[in-house]
């Protein structure tokens, strides 16, 4: 049972990284790779600035602001120097290896007996694991109570055509570059505010921790996706939220299976794949027919 | 004869290898006008088109509007006064957003983007029934549907609507019914027509119809090799017919 409130807990703060990820992943439409290094970014950051005495909140809005600056500089490249949007975050991804590794001083900080933003009274009170499921909760819900309420104004929807039809956002005198960058800027923001708190709730910042995210936070997209269907964009956002939580219970199972916790990024990589697979077999083996006639009684 | 709102003077055009493919282009745009532009592919008319919305940089000449150069301004600047309508259905509305959100969108053409509110209120609903009624396409009863599930004709009606909903000081047409079959074609002909003659639009046309070019406007150029060799309007282009235009195609 702790088990699956640890997951629910993960999932809640994994799904920070889920709808950063949306943001330039489906409304967008693009693969941003700079998240593999803007969320070690957020995490070096809150940590090391912690270690040296920084209010634990302060800290994790440095990040928020660090990770601004990823992708800003992902977007400039992209939009103003014309690189391909997949090497423009590759190019600031590894960069920011070494900012890591500068911002730290060494591979990895431990926060020890620092505070932290899970050090709050509130949170002391509740049983183990339900501190995570708490914070991640409440953060979850004000990102995405802020993002629905920034989608519906004229600036969000602007962003939204700019995703859309980039051509058509522009005949009507839409800045798609400066949409573009906002929105990088915002989903590497949120995506170092994941870092920071995700390192908080570990103990500790790694200069690797970086590897793999993309794949988690889009698994957390697809399998929302896979699971709900059609919906509304707002409806969309929650079900990233879901599909977060999901992926961690799959692990979790997976896991129970006797895998060991080095094989977290091949799994990852696996629950992904099938996830996105998954559409075109139910097409091409028409399971949904299948499915609906198994649940409907013979007349 | 009024001032020209646009005015393109010596305005040169060239591409990678030398090639003008505009070549010394004068031409007045009056307030009022409805010009219809014919030409054979590679005449020049979609450089023209380009060049005056900001798309192609010129390599030599003055882009005037109002009398203010504007060969410098950016695409995007431009479009706080001049409007489009592309020939490819896909091209002019968000397909994931419903016709009402395209519709707002446009309305902000022009105008800064805020943090305010998108204000899809039922009052605007409304409005836009009323407005989209006038294309006799069923436009209205699909308000709050995907543009990318409406038919090719409803979605160039809806781009006309769009680019018209703040009204341009010059509305740009760029082949906007070649790709609809016939009956829809000449439907949303019609409804162009009107629409520009009821609120006095500016309008360049591209079409290859030539019935259509001598049917609509008050003004007809025709497009050859990067100039523009015929220009005539009202009663001269009233005595126009097929025969007369063809020939200057192939000189």
């Amino acid at each position: 049972m702790s088990m699956i409130v640890s997951s629910i807990g993960q999932g809640l703060l994994w799904a920070i990284l889920g709808i950063a990820l949306f943001l330039t992943f489906r409304i967008l439409n693009f693969p941003d790779m700079t998240v593999e290094g803007s969320f070690p970014l957020g995490a070096s950051t809150a940590v090391a600035m912690i270690a040296h005495g920084v209010n634990p909140f302060i800290a994790t809005l440095a990040a928020f602001f660090i990770g601004t600056i990823a992708g800003l500089i992902t977007g400039l490249l992209y939009t103003k120097g014309k690189i391909p949007i997949l090497l423009a975050g590759i190019l600031v991804m590894t960069a920011s290896l070494s900012i890591n590794l500068r911002i730290m001083g060494s591979a990895n900080i431990s926060l020890l007996d620092q505070r932290s933003i899970f050090s709050i009274k509130i949170l002391q009170h509740l049983p183990k694991y339900f501190d995570s499921v708490f914070l991640g909760f409440t953060v979850i819900t004000i990102i995405t109570v802020g993002l629905i309420f920034f989608l519906q104004t004229e600036l969000g929807q602007a962003f939204i055509a700019t995703g859309d039809n980039p051509i058509m956002a522009q005949s009507i005198g839409i800045q798609t570059d400066r949409m573009t960058i906002m929105g990088l800027m915002l989903s590497n923001g949120l995506i170092a505010f994941g870092g920071a708190i995700i390192a908080q709730n570990n103990g500790y910042a790694d200069i690797n921790m970086g590897i793999g995210i993309i794949v988690i936070a889009l698994a957390s997209i697809i399998i929302g996706e896979v699971v709900f269907g059609e919906l509304t964009l707002n409806e969309r956002l929650v079900a990233v939220i879901i599909g977060s939580i999901l992926y961690r219970l799959v692990l979790l199972a997976v896991l129970k299976l006797g895998f060991s916790t080095n094989d977290v990024n091949l799994i990852s990589a696996i629950v992904l794949a099938i996830a996105m697979i998954l559409p075109q077999l139910r097409h091409a083996f028409q399971l949904d027919k299948m499915i609906k006639k198994g649940i409907t009684p013979h007349d | 004869m009024t001032n020209s709102v646009f005015s393109l003077k010596n305005v040169v055009v060239t591409v990678g290898d030398g090639v003008q493919i505009l070549k010394s282009v004068n031409f007045d745009i009056y307030d009022g006008d409805f010009i219809t532009v014919l030409g054979t592919n590679g005449a020049g008319k979609s450089t023209l088109f380009n060049t005056i919305a900001g798309n192609l940089s010129i390599s030599s000449g003055e882009i005037l509007h109002n009398g203010h150069n504007i060969a410098h301004e950016t695409a995007v600047k431009r479009t706080n006064y001049i409007a489009r309508v592309f020939q490819d259905p896909k091209m002019g509305t968000a397909p994931r957003m419903t016709v009402a959100e395209n519709l707002l969108l446009a309305e902000k053409r022009g105008s800064k983007r805020t943090l305010h509110g998108r204000g899809l209120t039922q009052k605007k609903l409304t409005e836009y029934a009323t407005l989209t009624k006038v294309m006799g396409n069923n436009l209205d009863s699909r308000l709050n549907t995907a543009t990318g599930d409406l038919s090719g004709g409803q979605r160039q009606a809806l781009s006309f609507l769009m680019a018209t909903r703040v009204k341009p000081e010059l509305l740009l047409l760029d082949e906007h019914t070649a790709a609809l079959d016939p009956k829809t074609s000449e439907q949303l002909m019609q409804a162009t027509n009107e629409q520009v003659t009821k609120h006095k639009l500016t309008a360049l046309m591209i079409t290859h119809n030539l019935a259509d070019a001598l049917k609509y406007g008050n003004r007809l150029i025709i497009m050859n090799a990067g100039n523009i060799v015929l220009d005539v309007r009202d009663e001269e282009k009233k005595a126009l017919d097929e025969n007369t235009i063809l020939r200057y195609f192939v000189s």
